[in-house]
């Protein structure tokens, strides 16, 4: 059984299908590529795998529990983190709290054991710091673990924002456009992060992504979505040779 | 991050002793006779509006959201204290009816906290900013018509002068427009202490607030504030968090309207009207929002500045208008920062120069 | 026959209500402020009609000419002085409270000037009664001036909202300033215009209200200025055509509510149908439902 099954999932604002009949079966540990041009609906696809959107028709299974039409707080418990294509940090908490924050479901204590400093509260509370380092460390953030996080370079800004989603242990992490805005050595230093990521916590990820270097050197598997619909999926080597994938993407 | 721990710590701390501090500072003067009639009276209404601001910075620093019907729910913990004192007067002493007031006052407000954050909380920004006014006015308005008493037959609540009858011997607490009277006379044997009192609760209130805010659930709740979208991604039950900062804040400012009704003879509704929530709402912005210390500090001098101008008679509020303004500006207007920070600047690099010389 | 009356009253009320309101939702429409202050410059308009004619002896067309244009100045005053530093400011929490300090200003320094006793207002707009059904209803001349003029006042307005070239700015601004001003939209230009538009309304309100209700004190701006905002916002804030719904039902709801429930809940009464409103319709009768892009 797949990790993540998707069925006939549509979604119609108005009288847009911005996303039609799209399917997709990711396999436990797999690095996944979701590619298409502008406008395809990737990001749509995204929205509703999270819960951000519910969709009009499909139904999608997470390691074989139906998530479908379920919330954006259930769908992460369930089992899925994602980052955003803009930037959403908590930007006037510190780098540490942000991860911490990810951290919330995880390690526990009552609003009251806070408020009153009980042993517990300091107790958790080291355990949420030493666990966050550690995440902060694979990502070499250790070091801005104090600043705020609106401070930090944006590439630095994409890191943190894959360390918090990895905070809340996910099963299935979804990256959207994690390589936008950086230079081609972020780039490659990103695409080594993501691999580490991948074997480190034994993470299965599927990724939107434009720079077709970096989907072409880490995916294992892609899809291609053109106007809300698959083009066509496979083995990377093979759906970028496909004739029609190039008309896609570089027009008649 | 040991040290950000010890930092955090440390600034709660400084807070605490700042408060302790004034406190000690505050009764020498008064022990040696140097602290004028019209100051002695100043200090437990600045403890009442310092609890008001620092609670109101829960919502607006910490959860982001624009409340303006704080003096509502001051007025509901003042009402519902002042009508509990009244009618345990016989029955209790006065230290654990005042604590109970307190608790009273803290749990009906903080309920009331509850029944309107669940609905006001679905609406955003300017939105919630209203009703929450709304509900402030309606509040003020329910209470203005209540007419509340005890006789042996029990408690009796109406809502016009005319229906309001009770048997002889019966006594009238709320009387509408007209307000509880008499409720600082119930505490003859402890008044003297009611600023000791009133530090007391300023102190337990930095304690919560600065408490939740470093606490898992704080992070939560600033989480909401910062992205609302990010949070619900991450898990964080948006609704829930900003309820809870809401409830606390209600609560608490329950605890101001507690300590400002039992001060005073006379209580009247009209008092807790939007333009006493927008008074609250300028010290929390003055002082930072966010910045629970400087809400306190704000609340202290602004409320104080109107209070020691009075010898300018008319001219003072007028002075208060233009402070306020200048203050602001000088404060948020990004060309105001700018030249701030070009001054510390050149003041940095002249002092360079000199030392290089 | 009682119900007919009250709702003409409800109507009148609402009439300046809802003139109030345009300027509210004007202003926040386009600079995104809430103008706390545009309560108390009705105060100033109508203290402004009072002063000209009692004291300058002027006629009651001049007099409120000279308010129009006193407010107008004002109001660009205002805007450029304490709200245009803060435009870009961190928080839009600066804004609001410098508008509070404004309306602090302008109350204060009516106290100082004319004093703390009401006033009484002087007849400005001498219209005969209106008798009908045999005198069974009379109108007053007020109310209709009032109704008249807030009609003329709307169609005007959304004339020169969608008709006119700055009008037109308008629009552009309040959709997105920034990419208005990359298509050349004088952004200060037009943020003034339309605080001198909403400050010159207030001067009619403030000419109205005081004919209708004809005590002046410094704070006879502030509740109806909240309720005016309420009126917008009841509406849809940003909204020409909810401004004037919005401002016409909160009167007959309040005129309606004092008549048959009681005249102290009235606006506990204003207050919950608004807050019904909201939380069936969270963005205002005739809002736009704007949803964050993720």
């Amino acid at each position: 059984m797949a990790m993540l099954e998707v069925n006939h999932l549509s979604i119609q604002f108005g009288g847009l299908r911005a996303v039609d009949g799209f399917h997709l079966n990711i396999e436990k540990g797999e690095l996944y590529g979701l590619i298409g041009p502008n406008g395809a609906g990737k990001t749509t696809v995204f929205n509703l795998l999270t819960g951000v959107y519910k969709p009009t028709e499909g139904i999608i299974r997470l390691d074989g529990q139906d998530i479908t039409g379920k919330s954006t707080i259930e769908i992460n418990k369930a089992g899925i983190a994602r980052t955003f294509q803009n930037i959403r940090l908590f930007k006037d908490m510190p780098v540490l709290d942000n991860v911490k924050a990810g951290l919330h479901n995880h390690y526990q204590y009552s609003v009251l054991t806070g408020v009153l400093r009980l042993p517990k509260y300091f107790k958790v509370e080291k355990e949420m710091n030493e666990k966050a380092m550690e995440i902060l460390k694979v990502f070499d953030l250790d070091k801005e673990a104090n600043l705020l996080a609106g401070n930090l370079p944006y590439g630095k800004q994409r890191k943190l924002e894959i360390a918090r989603a990895l905070a809340t242990e996910p099963k299935l992490l979804l990256l959207d456009e994690p390589a936008a805005g950086m230079n081609p050595n972020e780039t490659l230093e990103l695409m080594d992060t993501i691999r580490f990521v991948q074997e480190h916590f034994h993470m299965t990820t599927l990724l939107i992504e434009h720079d077709m270097k970096l989907v072409g050197g880490i995916c294992e598997k892609l899809t291609v979505l053109n106007f809300g619909q698959v083009l066509t999926q496979g083995e990377t080597s093979e759906v970028l040779n496909n004739p029609q994938v190039i008309t896609a993407y570089l027009g008649e | 991050m040991k040290n950000k721990m010890n930092k955090t710590t440390k600034n709660n701390f400084i807070t605490y002793g700042i408060v302790i501090l004034l406190f000690a500072v505050v009764q020498t003067l008064s022990s040696t006779g140097n602290l004028s009639r019209l100051l002695t009276g100043l200090l437990v209404p600045l403890c009442v509006y310092t609890i008001a601001a620092v609670s109101l910075n829960l919502v607006v620093g910490f959860s982001g959201e624009l409340s303006l019907g704080h003096a509502g729910f001051m007025c509901v913990g003042a009402y519902s204290s002042a009508l509990f004192s009244h009618m345990t007067a016989d029955a209790l002493p006065s230290v654990p009816r005042f604590i109970l007031a307190i608790l009273v006052g803290a749990v009906v407000a903080g309920v009331f906290g509850v029944l309107i954050g669940i609905p006001v909380l679905r609406l955003r920004g300017d939105y919630l900013a209203i009703v929450t006014l709304a509900f402030g006015e309606i509040i003020k308005n329910l209470i203005n018509i209540l007419y509340v008493g005890v006789d042996e037959n029990g408690i009796h609540v109406a809502t016009t002068s005319a229906g309001f009858k009770l048997a002889a011997g019966g006594k009238k607490i709320l009387k509408g427009a007209l307000g509880i009277s008499g409720t600082s006379a119930l505490y003859k044997d402890i008044k003297e202490n009611f600023f000791l009192i009133g530090v007391i609760l300023v102190l337990i209130t930095l304690f919560i607030v600065q408490n939740l805010v470093n606490s898992r659930s704080g992070r939560a709740i600033m989480s909401t504030r910062d992205n609302r979208i990010a949070a619900e991604s991450i898990g964080i039950n948006v609704t829930k968090y900003k309820l809870l900062a809401f409830t606390v804040s209600a609560a608490l400012a329950g605890v101001a309207g507690v300590l400002y009704s039992h001060n005073l003879s006379m209580l009247k509704v009209s008092v807790f009207d939007y333009n006493m929530s927008i008074l609250i709402l300028v010290y929390v912005v003055l002082g930072g929002i966010g910045n629970l210390r400087g809400s306190m500090i704000a609340a202290i001098i602004l409320y104080a500045l109107p209070e020691l101008l009075r010898g300018f008679a008319n001219y003072r509020m007028l002075i208060y208008a233009v402070v306020l303004i200048v203050m602001m500006l000088f404060n948020w207007a990004p060309a105001a920062r700018n030249w701030r920070s070009r001054m510390v600047e050149k003041f940095k690099g002249g002092k360079m120069n000199k030392e290089a010389a | 026959m009682s119900f007919i009356s009250y709702l003409k009253d409800g109507i009148s009320l609402g009439s300046i209500y809802a003139i109030i309101a345009l300027g509210y939702t004007m202003v926040y429409g386009i600079a995104k402020m809430l103008n706390f202050a545009h309560g108390d410059v009705i105060m100033v308009g109508a203290f402004v009609i009072l002063t000209a004619i009692t004291k300058g002896g002027m006629s009651p067309v001049l007099a409120v000419l000279i308010s129009i244009v006193f407010c107008t100045v004002l109001g660009i005053v205002i805007e450029k002085v304490a709200y245009r530093p803060l435009r870009k400011a961190s928080s839009n929490l600066a804004v609001l409270i410098t508008a509070i300090g404004v309306s602090y200003l302008l109350q204060n320094l009516a106290l100082l000037i004319f004093g703390a006793d009401a006033k009484s207002f002087v007849t400005v707009i001498d219209v005969p009664s209106l008798s009908l059904f045999g005198g069974a209803l009379v109108i007053k001349g007020i109310t209709i001036v009032t109704i008249v003029v807030s009609v003329i006042i709307m169609a005007a307005l959304t004339f020169f909202v969608r008709k006119t070239k700055p009008g037109r700015a308008m629009q552009a601004v309040s959709e997105d300033r920034d990419a208005a001003q990359l298509m050349g939209v004088n952004v200060n230009a037009t943020i003034s215009l339309t605080f001198a538009i909403g400050s010159g309304l207030a001067a009619i309100a403030g000419l109205l209200l005081c004919s209708a209700y004809p005590t002046l004190t410094p704070y006879t701006g502030a509740m109806p200025g909240i309720k005016a905002f309420v009126a917008a916002v009841f509406g849809g804030i940003g909204s020409i055509p909810g401004a004037m719904v919005g401002g016409i039902l909160l009167g007959v709801i309040e005129i309606f509510g004092k008549a048959y429930i009681s005249s102290q809940v009235a606006d506990a009464i204003v207050f919950a149908v608004l807050i019904i409103v909201l939380l069936v319709k969270p963005t205002g009768l005739f809002g736009k439902n704007i949803q964050e892009k993720v």
